[in-house]
């Protein structure tokens, strides 16, 4: 059975005994001082095994283990002159300049957009691992639209934009419907069909219509001038799209009947069918929603930063989706910090490894993981900084696989 | 698709009524009808199509001096597909299909003979020049299937003492990376097994510990485990010098080599297959059997099992529940580990970013396809190591283009799961943390 309590404390009852945490999660005004500490704390624990990995990985320190014994100071100075070269690069490159922040900003704002449309799934029960095929189906239809049909500038974004979320909206559907008529686990159709999806687009890159003319290459046109956001400054103001969905996300769960209806869902089918409420119409339309803000990530994509359609448009940002959302406990505003946040080591991350010390950048992959493995973790954070266990923190999710 | 659907299909099918019928039976009726006219039709297109009905075939992977290709007719073999098809259509019209191992029997027979139709028809009408011919698809089944079985091994030994285990693509990784490095070490494929084990058992620890001493919540944390597991193998990856010297030392690993059973290996047809295989391979048949066994027949399986289902329960008749889930998932990580070692010293040697491209998630799917069952997991994945299989040879033979051709094992997954497995029931208490009050 899935079980789910918001946050806020006010969901059903569940059937556990009550943790501490759980205590604290009714809403005093402080309440959140102690999830904000326990945060900061995880967040310096993580960076604490990052320095680890960073002397480990500098040439200069480990050769000076070598000697480790006659000039100990020398090990210390560079392990210290590392890590501070790295994470100050990392800290620059993320937030340092303007371009840096612009950097940014746009790689966190798909990561918002479908960690959003994973988190909505995620309220409702559902498990989406889905976020990257209904990304690349996005990709697919905003790029189409994108460097073929010409229009306008604005109705051709619109177009384009519209098409790019409508794509997502229906390879996500595709999952939705097909839990609620026949049972099929939606972690099973997700899955397969993000393999699906990858295999289209490898398929359309190998069609003329796809391809650059005069090309054989597996490289499509970027999109046309006309269908692209425009920019303020070096940003593209898709990123504000992905501020807006939040919203939208946030009214759809916390203020609206469907919403209201998905969240009954998520944190007890059975009970809400009892209710009278349709379990498959929550499915279907959460997973609806779901895709089409994954298709929205895909615009941002191709319209914000104009990439071209090629195999790996969409790199990882449907499975890092997954992650933010996780990260973000599943609500809106969770999603778009956990996304910035995301953003900022993966634009930082370049620097980082540009520096000198030069930090391999796979390292701020593990800095994520462990920032948020940590973050879940909350009496571990506790035990190894010696803090009182003064609640919060509590990550509460679907626990189950639901069925 | 037969072998699943069978399954499904005669446990489904209780003894009724001859005259009233639930709405069930008749939905499953309607369903069979439809699979089989469908069947049928193909067949007959497939008959009618074909012009130069000249096929060849090898009984090994491929062909070689030693196997040369033999030629088979097309025609008959199609026609006879089709009669075969025809029949169960009639008897499912009918509502005559027997039921039991008869029945089960018709399936068989009817979806082999639309995998030899089919296949007949994809390597007719070649043309001139190269003529690909049918290879045996069971060697091809059984490589791919063989990490799917030991991930998905993996998730049933966890899932069913209640712990979410979404990380086995994790487990994959590191167990595929630390293979390659003990087996480099050691300059012994063998070593790498041991250090696939290690590192398997390494994440399932980290598993075991953050759900069940942090009481992390296990969907977060299996996701969290694969992302760890990719950084950091893409960490230590990019820590390995390219400087040759070094470089052999750490990532350049033997592979295992193939151990033929004496007698069974010279059986035709399927000798070669199963019983021509490396260690790796023989350990997952065993592996099979040995969690069958374990969790079904023996006094720690039960209470495995029992705090999967029903923690409280099993907390008062005095099973300490979090050892017991301690121990499963310990248990587990043996498998996961192996199977990551499938992608290093299994198969192609070195290790490389993300070498297990998400195959992890295929034997979570097959775990659930097969409903938290080791048998029904493994049927899960040899079905979708088939379909694989049959893709890349078909990919040789160009009447479907092979982008297309590849998303053929998933979208066949999706039918199999959507039309035939339906709602699937996991231990009642997975995914919850047991805390004693």
């Amino acid at each position: 059975m899935p079980e789910q309590t918001k946050p806020e404390g006010a969901g059903l009852p569940e059937d556990q005994p009550v943790r501490p945490e759980d205590k604290a999660d009714v809403r005093s005004p402080a309440s959140w001082l102690p999830t904000v500490k326990v945060t900061a704390a995880a967040f310096l624990l993580a960076l604490v095994v990052g320095a680890f990995l960073i002397v480990f990985s500098d040439q200069q320190t480990i050769e000076s283990l070598g000697y480790f014994f006659d000039y100990p100071w020398d090990f210390f100075r560079y392990a210290g002159e590392a890590i501070y070269q790295s994470y100050w690069a990392l800290l620059t490159g993320a937030v340092g300049s303007g371009r840096a922040i612009s950097q940014t900003l746009e790689r966190a704002a798909p990561l918002i957009c479908a960690g959003l449309g994973v988190s909505l799934a995620f309220r409702t029960g559902l498990f989406n691992i889905g976020a990257q095929g209904q990304l690349l189906i996005g990709t697919i239809l905003a790029g189409y639209v994108g460097f073929t049909w010409s229009m306008p500038p604005g109705l051709h974004l619109l177009v384009a934009l519209i098409a790019g979320v409508l794509g997502g909206a229906a390879w996500g559907a595709i999952s939705g419907l097909l839990k609620a008529k026949t049972g099929a686990h939606e972690v099973i159709t997700t899955i397969m069909l993000n393999y699906v999806a990858t295999s289209l687009l490898l398929y359309l890159l190998t069609k003329n219509a796809f391809q650059r003319p005069g090309s054989d290459n597996p490289r499509s046109l970027p999109a046309e001038e006309s269908a692209l956001f425009p920019s303020i400054g070096t940003t593209h103001t898709g990123v504000i799209l992905a501020v807006i969905a939040a919203v939208g996300v946030w009214w759809l769960l916390e203020r609206s009947t469907i919403g209201f209806e998905m969240r009954a869902v998520g944190a007890n089918a059975d009970a809400a069918a009892t209710a009278g409420m349709s379990v498959g119409r929550a499915y279907t339309l959460a997973m609806l929603i779901a895709g089409a803000l994954a298709g929205l990530a895909a615009t941002m994509q191709i319209l914000g930063r104009n990439d071209s359609l090629t195999a790996n448009v969409a790199g990882s940002i449907g499975f890092d989706a997954i992650t933010v959302a996780l990260l973000g406990r599943a609500t809106p505003l969770g999603t778009v910090l956990a996304g910035l946040l995301f953003g900022a080591l993966a634009a930082g991350g370049i620097q980082m490894q540009a520096s000198e010390a030069a930090t391999p950048v796979s390292l701020t992959l593990v800095l994520q993981a462990l920032i948020v493995l940590f973050v879940a973790a909350p009496a571990l954070v506790r035990g190894v900084m010696r803090m009182k266990d003064t609640g919060g923190g509590a990550t509460v999710m679907a626990k189950g696989w639901g069925s | 698709m037969g072998i699943v659907s069978t399954a499904v299909q005669t446990q489904g099918s209780a003894p009724q009524e001859p005259v009233v019928r639930d709405r069930a039976d008749v939905r499953r009726q309607v369903k069979l009808v439809v699979v089989m006219a469908i069947t049928t039709l193909l067949l007959l297109y497939f008959a009618l199509s074909i012009d130069d009905p000249t096929v060849q075939y090898v009984l090994g992977e491929r062909v070689s001096r030693e196997f040369p290709p033999k030629d088979l007719a097309a025609g008959p073999v199609v026609w006879i597909s089709f009669a075969v098809a025809a029949v169960a259509l009639v008897l499912a019209v009918l509502n005559k299909v027997p039921k039991g191992w008869l029945g089960v029997l018709v399936y068989l027979a009817a979806g082999l003979a639309f995998y030899a139709g089919f296949i007949v028809w994809a390597y007719a009408d070649q043309g001139e020049g190269f003529q690909a011919a049918i290879a045996n698809p069971l060697p091809g089944t059984i490589e791919i299937a063989t990490p799917l079985i030991l991930g998905a091994l993996a998730g049933v030994m966890c899932e069913r003492a209640g712990v979410i285990n979404i990380a086995i693509e994790g487990q994959f990784l590191m167990g595929a990376f630390f293979a390659a490095v003990f087996a480099s070490l050691a300059f012994s494929a063998y070593m790498g097994l041991l250090g696939a084990v290690l590192a398997g058992v390494g994440l399932a620890a980290l598993l075991a510990l953050f759900s069940l001493r942090y009481l992390v919540n296990q969907v977060v944390l299996g996701v969290v485990l694969i992302a760890l597991a990719s950084g950091l193998t893409a960490f230590l990856l990019s820590q390995i010098p390219s400087d040759p010297e070094i470089r052999q030392y750490l990532n350049e690993p033997p592979r295992l080599e193939e151990l033929p059973i004496p007698v069974l290996s010279d059986l035709p047809v399927v000798g070669q297959a199963l019983f021509n295989q490396t260690l790796l391979v023989y350990l997952m048949y065993l592996s099979v059997a040995v969690v069958t066994f374990v969790l079904f027949q023996t006094r720690w399986g039960l209470r495995v099992r029992s705090v999967g289902e029903h923690p409280k329960a099993a907390d008062t008749v005095g099973i300490k529940v979090n050892r017991v889930r301690w121990q499963a998932v310990l248990f587990g990580g043996v498998f996961a580990g192996l199977g990551g070692a499938y992608y290093t010293v299994g198969s192609t040697g070195s290790f490389d970013r993300d070498l297990s491209s998400g195959n992890g998630f295929i034997a979570l799917a097959a775990l659930i396809m097969g409903r938290w069952h080791p048998v029904g997991a493994t049927f899960a994945a040899l079905f979708f190591g088939f379909m694989w299989n049959l893709q890349s040879q078909l990919a040789f033979v160009d009447k479907i283009p092979g982008q297309l051709l590849g998303a053929t094992p998933y979208l066949a997954t999706i039918i199999a799961v959507a039309g035939f497995v339906g709602r699937v029931r996991p231990p009642a208490a997975d995914g919850e943390p047991y805390v004693k009050s």
